[in-house]
């Protein structure tokens, strides 16, 4: 069993903007091509060219479509979905060798794959399904945020972000601190409302889903007058008015 | 306190890093190949190639997975028993490449035309088509008839360049963007990056599109829009406009053939007037004056008649004000409320002229008036396959741009902008060449923009030169060839018979194909002598796709890291607004198997067979391989593939002789290169000295090419002239009133559809994580899209009581198809959609014959006929675009029914034989 740190130096985590994902799935394999070589053991497919492939993915898009009352027309919302690092993250206490935990510098929730034995409590503890198990090696994986990227540094500097926000082509993954007010961020964030995936279950999350903005919602107060009304003055009314305008 | 393990974050990646140029799909995007002990571990996006920046997508990132898929070919093939049983014997290249010598050689020396070779997923179409017209046969083409003609020949013949990859909307300075029916596998990472930086600003993003995904996901407005009804949607917007006076006149007297003047009566009416110099003029509005239309300080007069004669402009005003595309005339058609498209237009409106915007920056139009700013209409609009594959979308994409350009906002900042070579005007391409002689190259391309009926391929006696019939009366401007024609005609021997057809990266035995099934037949069937009709299939590719079975010798293809490629000015180059740009492959990795790179195969078959430009004087080949082509290959002088780098010591830029160190240059930049246009040149290029004279310093041009936009298509009047009767070159009696309609020089809409009581549209797109039939093999991909559905809207799935769980039993007139189907709100209400390619034939792509994407998985392809039904004349009528030939896809329209729980899709196939063994584990990471 391990506990949780009361409080970490940095809260370093994602902000995703649902309003500009187009669910390209780019995040999807960069992350998993990414990890295959990267942190712990790879992330193994089983069955991957037959009837039923499966592999450990750490970070996964589903698309929800949703019809309000108040839309004129059903949406669909593009729903990245990784480990959201939370602060009260019920994946780590309840591990029993210790392997899950949380960093105290930066908040990052990882598994010590030397000492986890593959039991699965904390996928089952994880109300978000952020956890996926690996098949070949019995190891639980998980978003490290990329921890062998954001401090490595064989890296150029602008390249020190988690694969997932360094490809993402429409700019609509942002990492950064949370606890630094001024972070892009906690900025973009407040600016945009970024809310807390299912906050009722107390998990208090790092990362931020910044909401889709109203669609189909276009003013109809105001199309364009006629110039004159054709019918009554005729196409040569039309023309010279229009081109009394050079 | 936890004590928390000590974490060593910081290692290398690898220990090498190349850079090259990816191929998962048309993208062409710069990638960051890490190597580790030679072998690849890890793929991201250059931050500093101009395509992606940096990202790269779902495919990109899984290349990986492709580049090691046990579905490569292994070996040359050659076929042993019947065609299609897939018994196939290992040969040698010595052999296989004698084997197609012993072929093609007799054809050359007696028939040229013999030989059809059409190539698919091509990059190297300025190289696959020089080889084609040095063999000296008419016919070649490349995949783009099925695919976007409508597109490219709609864009070139108005505005002389088109949408696709060839032109991108101003992101940074854009107010308001409109996107019509995206296929969301082209030009993929460029729009997704703008669309990014459109939403950072908040820019307002309309979608038009039957289907709510993707990019239509996140637009602010969606318009549902009824599939094939997109032209009516923008004429109605026009009409709004020009109903109220909101019109660019300034860049429509300038910058467009608005002001020219229409013969009224005679043998040329319907065409532009001409002066005593065969020059069309204007009429001046200081003088009221005939004035030369490109001579300094005239100002065209829109609203002029001479001599009876009115302007272009006065037969738009006619024919767009006209009630019949009031908002409330096509709202019902169009399935969108009246109310919106007013908005819309009022929007359009108020945004490119209440919120124009100003560059400081002076420049020099083509007349020689100088302009002290760059003027900008902040409205942009892009679009691709959605409104391309019906057979109205040539005149439908012709009237997006004609919207366009009356908001001004073509080549104007914040509008839509070009990219080199483009834009150049139609009449600045090559026609087509088509004249085989025994033993002789072709004159010229094979592909090119037609401007006068004269200009078909007809042989004399008034038949097709060339076997998709492309160029003919049946499609006059099909720039791109019509591949999906090729195999039904060389079945049928309409035009004529073949004897060998030549494929590459073209998976025509399944979902290239319309009709798949029928196509099948045709490949394998035999005539009374027990030959087959098609007598020999040489086919290339990297993969064991469906296609490969039916083939008789085939070509094994290298993957895309093991190769040389060259993405060239001449032919579909990466360049940007503000650059022209090229870019390479090379070999990042040694292939591991008995496969060669098609290119540099071609190369030596063409020596083999003494083809003058690839043999020297003493009859040894000319090229060792592809890289030294791509280097030392001129293609007229002083210019050469590659732009970059040129002269012996690099130095040159555009024009200058071969390098032998060019490649290494290229290798060195990260695998492109790009020439910058300079900041005067910006915009207003078809009319920018700056630009012009660039252009012609980076060999775009050799002269200077300024010209009009084509509102109104002369080329085109002369088709609908032959079509009333008038000239000496007549189209054939059936095609008369077809052309009359089609061939209409100034943008309508007709109905693309057939009345025959299949009342419910059927739709394929790509998915953004896919490419065609490729992604498959792919054992990341697959997992992400390993099946598909059939999209039905809300109304269509109660009227019917579908479960989650049933299939959907659709049919059209041709074809019946029983498939899985799932609910989607979000959806044109009578509209039904899949995801393309995903469906599989068993034993193909290296796959387990349960794979969902051979039981589940399925394609439309089945229901979709490449011939219209018999009219009773016994004539055989392409489904297609009548003007360009495009396949008339998104026509599709079928019955649907509720066929409750199923186990697998129809029709299914049986399972072919593999051309590799089935893939059971994929590579482990280094």
């Amino acid at each position: 069993m391990t506990s949780l740190p009361t409080h970490t130096e940095k809260r370093l985590g994602l902000a995703i903007d649902l309003d500009t994902c187009v669910g390209c799935q780019a995040c999807v394999t960069a992350c998993k091509g990414w990890n295959d070589q990267g942190y712990g053991a790879p992330l193994s497919d089983q069955d991957p060219y037959g009837a039923a492939p499966s592999g450990a993915f750490l970070n996964r898009v589903h698309s929800y479509e949703i019809t309000a009352a108040d839309q004129s027309a059903a949406v669909i919302v593009n729903f990245p979905r990784s480990c959201l690092h939370c602060e009260d993250a019920p994946c780590v206490p309840v591990c029993p060798t210790g392997a899950s935990y949380k960093r105290v510098e930066d908040g990052i929730v990882l598994v010590n794959e030397d000492s986890c034995i593959g039991c699965g409590l904390c996928a089952w503890a994880c109300p978000y399904g952020a956890r996926e198990m690996d098949a070949d090696m019995g190891v639980m994986k998980k978003c490290t945020l990329c921890v062998d990227r954001i401090y490595n540094d064989h890296l150029p500097e602008e390249d020190r972000v988690p694969a997932c926000v360094r490809t993402c082509p429409t700019g609509a993954r942002h990492f950064g601190d949370f606890a630094d007010p001024e972070s892009t961020v906690s900025k973009l964030s407040a600016a945009r409302g970024g809310y807390d995936l299912m906050p009722d279950l107390g998990t208090r999350p790092t990362n931020k889903y910044l909401p889709p903005r109203r669609k189909d919602a276009p003013d109809l107060s105001a199309p364009l007058a006629p110039l004159l009304d054709i019918q009554a003055t005729g196409f040569a009314g039309w023309l010279d008015k229009v081109l009394g305008k050079i | 306190m936890n004590t928390q393990p000590r974490l060593a974050p910081s290692h290398p990646i690898g220990d090498e890093v190349r850079r090259t140029t990816c191929y998962m799909c048309a993208c062409r995007c710069g990638i960051n190949v890490h190597m580790k002990s030679g072998e690849v571990a890890y793929i991201e996006g250059n931050r500093d190639h101009p395509i992606n920046k940096g990202v790269l997508c779902a495919k990109g990132a899984s290349g990986i997975m492709q580049i090691n898929a046990p579905s490569r070919l292994r070996a040359p093939l050659r076929r042993i028993g019947p065609r299609g049983s897939g018994a196939f014997e290992e040969i040698s290249w010595d052999e296989a490449l004698a084997l197609a010598v012993s072929w093609l050689k007799p054809l050359r020396e007696t028939a040229p035309e013999k030989l059809a070779f059409f190539t698919g997923r091509d990059q190297s179409q300025s190289f696959t088509g020089w080889w084609a017209q040095a063999f000296g046969t008419p016919n070649y083409a490349a995949h783009g008839g099925f695919c976007s003609v409508n597109m490219a020949a709609g864009g070139i013949y108005t505005i002389g360049g088109a949408f696709w990859e060839f032109g991108q909307p101003d992101w940074d300075r854009t107010k308001l963007f409109i996107l019509f029916g995206v296929a969301e596998d082209h030009d993929s990472n460029p729009i997704k990056i703008g669309l990014g930086k459109l939403k950072a600003r908040g820019v307002r993003v309309v979608g038009v599109n039957p289907i709510r995904t993707g990019y239509n996901a996140v637009a602010d407005d969606w318009l549902g829009i009824t599939p094939g009804t997109d032209g009516l949607l923008i004429l109605s917007l026009i009409h709004c406009l020009f109903q109220a006076g909101k019109i660019d006149l300034d860049y429509l007297a300038q910058f467009t053939n608005a002001p020219l003047l229409i013969v009224e009566d005679g043998p040329e009416a319907g065409m532009i007037m001409k002066n005593a110099e065969s020059q069309p003029f204007v009429i001046d509005r200081t003088t009221g004056q005939p004035a030369p239309w490109d001579a300094k300080g005239v100002q065209p007069d829109l609203g002029a008649v001479y001599n009876g004669n009115r302007t272009v402009f006065q037969h738009m005003a006619q024919r767009y004000l006209a009630p019949e595309y009031a908002p409330e005339a096509v709202a019902g058609r169009c399935g969108i409320p009246a109310a919106r498209i007013r908005q819309l237009a009022a929007d359009l409106a108020r945004i490119a002229f209440d919120e124009a915007i100003e560059i400081d920056q002076p420049w020099t139009d083509f007349r020689g008036n100088s302009h002290e700013k760059m003027i900008g209409r902040p409205v942009s609009f892009h679009a691709m396959r959605g409104i391309s594959a019906h057979s109205n979308g040539f005149q439908t994409a012709r009237a997006l741009h004609v919207l366009q350009i009356i908001l001004g906002s073509i080549e104007t900042p914040g509008g839509y902008r070009l990219k080199p070579p483009y834009p150049k005007p139609v009449d600045a391409h090559p026609t087509p060449h088509f004249t085989a002689a025994a033993g002789k190259p072709l004159a010229g391309p094979h592909l090119g923009y037609v401007r006068h009926p004269e200009q078909l391929a007809l042989k004399p006696d008034g038949s097709p030169a060339r076997i998709d019939k492309a160029f003919t009366w049946d499609a006059p401007f099909s720039a791109h060839g019509l591949m999906h024609m090729l195999i039904p005609n060389a079945h049928a021997g309409d035009p004529y018979r073949i004897d060998t057809l030549f494929l590459y990266m073209a998976n025509m035995a399944w979902n290239s194909s319309m009709n798949s099934g029928e196509v099948i037949k045709m490949l394998t069937d035999q005539g009374a002598d027990g030959e087959y009709i098609i007598p020999r299939i040489i086919y290339s590719d990297a993969y064991a796709s469906e296609m490969v079975a039916y083939a008789d010798l085939i070509l094994p293809d290298t993957t895309y890291m093991e190769r040389h490629d060259c993405i060239s000015l001449l032919d579909r180059p990466i360049s940007e607004p503000d650059a022209a740009g090229d870019s390479i492959r090379w070999p990042v990795v040694e292939p591991d198997r008995d496969v060669r790179p098609f290119q540099s195969v071609l190369l030596d078959l063409g020596a083999r067979l003494g083809l003058p430009p690839m043999v020297r004087e003493d009859g040894a080949p000319k090229f060792k391989d592809y890289a030294d082509y791509i280097q030392n290959h001129i293609r007229r002088p002083g210019v050469g593939p590659l732009i970059g780098w040129r002269g012996a010591d690099g130095a040159q830029t555009g024009r200058g002789d071969a390098n032998p160190n060019q490649l290494d240059r290229y290798i060195e930049n990260g695998g492109f290169f790009q020439a910058h246009v300079p900041a005067a040149g910006a915009f207003y290029k078809p009319w920018n000295m700056a630009y012009q004279d660039w252009a012609v310093q980076t060999s775009l041009f050799e002269s200077p090419q300024p010209y009009l936009f084509s509102i109104y298509s002369e080329p085109m009047r002369r088709f609908q002239a032959a079509a009333e009767g008038i000239g000496p070159h007549q189209p054939p009696e059936h095609l008369r009133e077809t052309l009359k309609r089609a061939m209409d020089p100034l943008p309508l809409w007709y109905s693309p559809y057939q009345e025959n009581g299949y009342t419910i549209h059927a739709l394929t797109q790509r998915p953004m994580d896919m490419y065609h039939s490729w992604g498959s093999q792919n054992a990341w991909l697959r997992q992400i899209r390993g099946r598909n559905f059939l999209y039905i809207p809300t109304k269509i799935w109660r009227e019917h009581g579908f479960k989650d769980g049933d299939f959907a039993r659709v049919t059209s007139p041709t074809g019946e198809i029983v498939v899985p189907a799932a609910h989607m709100a979000a959806l044109n209400e009578n509209t039904v959609w899949t995801w393309n390619a995903i469906g599989k034939r068993k034993g193909a792509w290296a796959l387990d014959e349960d794979a969902p994407e051979s039981t589940t998985g399925f394609l439309l392809n089945h229901l979709i006929s490449e011939l219209l039904p018999d009219m009773g004349d016994g004539i055989r009528r392409s489904n297609s675009d009548p003007v360009t030939g495009q396949a008339a896809w998104f026509d599709l329209r079928v019955k649907i029914e509720n066929a409750g729980p199923q186990l697998a899709s129809s029709p299914a196939f049986a399972a072919i034989p593999r051309a590799v063994p089935q893939g059971k584990t994929r590579k482990a990471p280094q």
